[in-house]
């Protein structure tokens, strides 16, 4: 009865903080971008900014949920979000073959065994997947020893970035590569693909014991 | 503000993060496959946003997709022997598969 009451209370914090995050967010910079903005050409970048906070948020969120979830089910539905989102930002990167790439691969390949595993290795009668953590505690000293120092370096370091190519298609690009500079490597990636194949199912068959 | 490189820097880095956080703190072992997923989802959101913002060209972008090829391999293969432990121990703790074989 008390887990009950806890769920719903974490419910209605979460949904609260989330109408919350979207009222302040409105607030602070959707309306005054449209007051500020002459209607034209630059409400497009205003909007796309806005998009790409919200893609952001999306994929940090679903990754903290892959981490912090006490659910495995919850935790595969962190990761896909996580992984819709890092596609969504390939489209921010004009990289759309990644970004299809990304949803046919990851979501529909990886996602789908991911939850196929989960399925078949806890009993479905278990009314909560187990998917127990040890140490929190270190998990999140590990986080507050690793995550200033990426982000600084990634804050601090004055890259030499070049003015971005206007959004073109890319796909006519990578396969002219694919076939030229890089044919070496990808033959390599369908030979590891074959061997993937073949050892996948050798590894997971079930073993004919000889009595 | 402008959308800059150190956005897509930070978002690769957070993923990064919490994808290390997963792998060294779940007991479940298709938790810590989903860790490393994440990790090369950062790995590929850095390498993106370089190709994008510093070198131009496709190149980073050819090699986030050989990652994903070999993210997909990974994944079956492990997510196999995570089936294969299953059979031997009926768990899929890690910190009781401590065998190659029984």
């Amino acid at each position: 009865m008390t887990q009950t009451t806890g769920k719903i209370l974490g419910w209605i914090l979460g949904t609260a903080l989330a109408t919350g995050f979207v009222v302040v967010m409105g607030q602070l910079a959707i309306v005054p971008a449209m007051k500020a903005m002459p209607p034209g050409e630059t409400t497009a970048t205003g909007l796309a900014e806005v998009l790409f906070y919200v893609i952001a948020g999306l994929t940090i969120a679903g990754a903290a949920g892959v981490a912090l979830s006490r659910n495995i089910l919850y935790s595969a539905i962190g990761l896909l979000a996580a992984l819709l989102g890092a596609g969504a930002l390939y489209v921010f990167l004009a990289a759309d073959f990644l970004a299809v790439a990304q949803l046919l691969v990851y979501i529909g390949g990886v996602l789908v065994l991911v939850l196929f595993a989960v399925m078949l290795t806890n009993r479905i009668t278990e009314i909560t997947v187990s998917n127990a953590s040890l140490g929190l505690w270190g998990g999140a000293m590990l986080f507050v020893a690793v995550a200033p120092v990426l982000l600084a370096v990634a804050l601090v370091t004055p890259w030499e970035t070049i003015t971005p190519a206007a959004a073109a298609y890319t796909t006519e690009t990578i396969g002219d590569g694919l076939l030229t500079r890089w044919l070496l490597p990808f033959e390599i990636a369908s030979m590891v693909l074959l061997a993937t194949l073949v050892g996948a199912v050798v590894i997971a068959r079930k073993e004919i014991k000889a009595d | 503000m402008q959308i800059s490189l150190s956005h897509f820097l930070i978002v690769g880095a957070l993923l990064f993060c919490f994808g290390l956080v997963t792998v060294t703190t779940r007991r479940n072992a298709v938790g810590v496959l989903m860790g490393v997923e994440l990790i090369l989802n950062g790995a590929n959101v850095n390498f993106a946003a370089f190709n994008h913002y510093v070198v131009g060209g496709v190149s980073g972008q050819v090699f986030a997709l050989f990652v994903i090829v070999l993210a997909a391999a990974e994944a079956a293969v492990g997510l196999a022997i995570v089936l294969a432990v299953f059979q031997t121990f009926k768990t899929i703790d890690v910190r009781y598969a401590d065998l190659m074989r029984e």
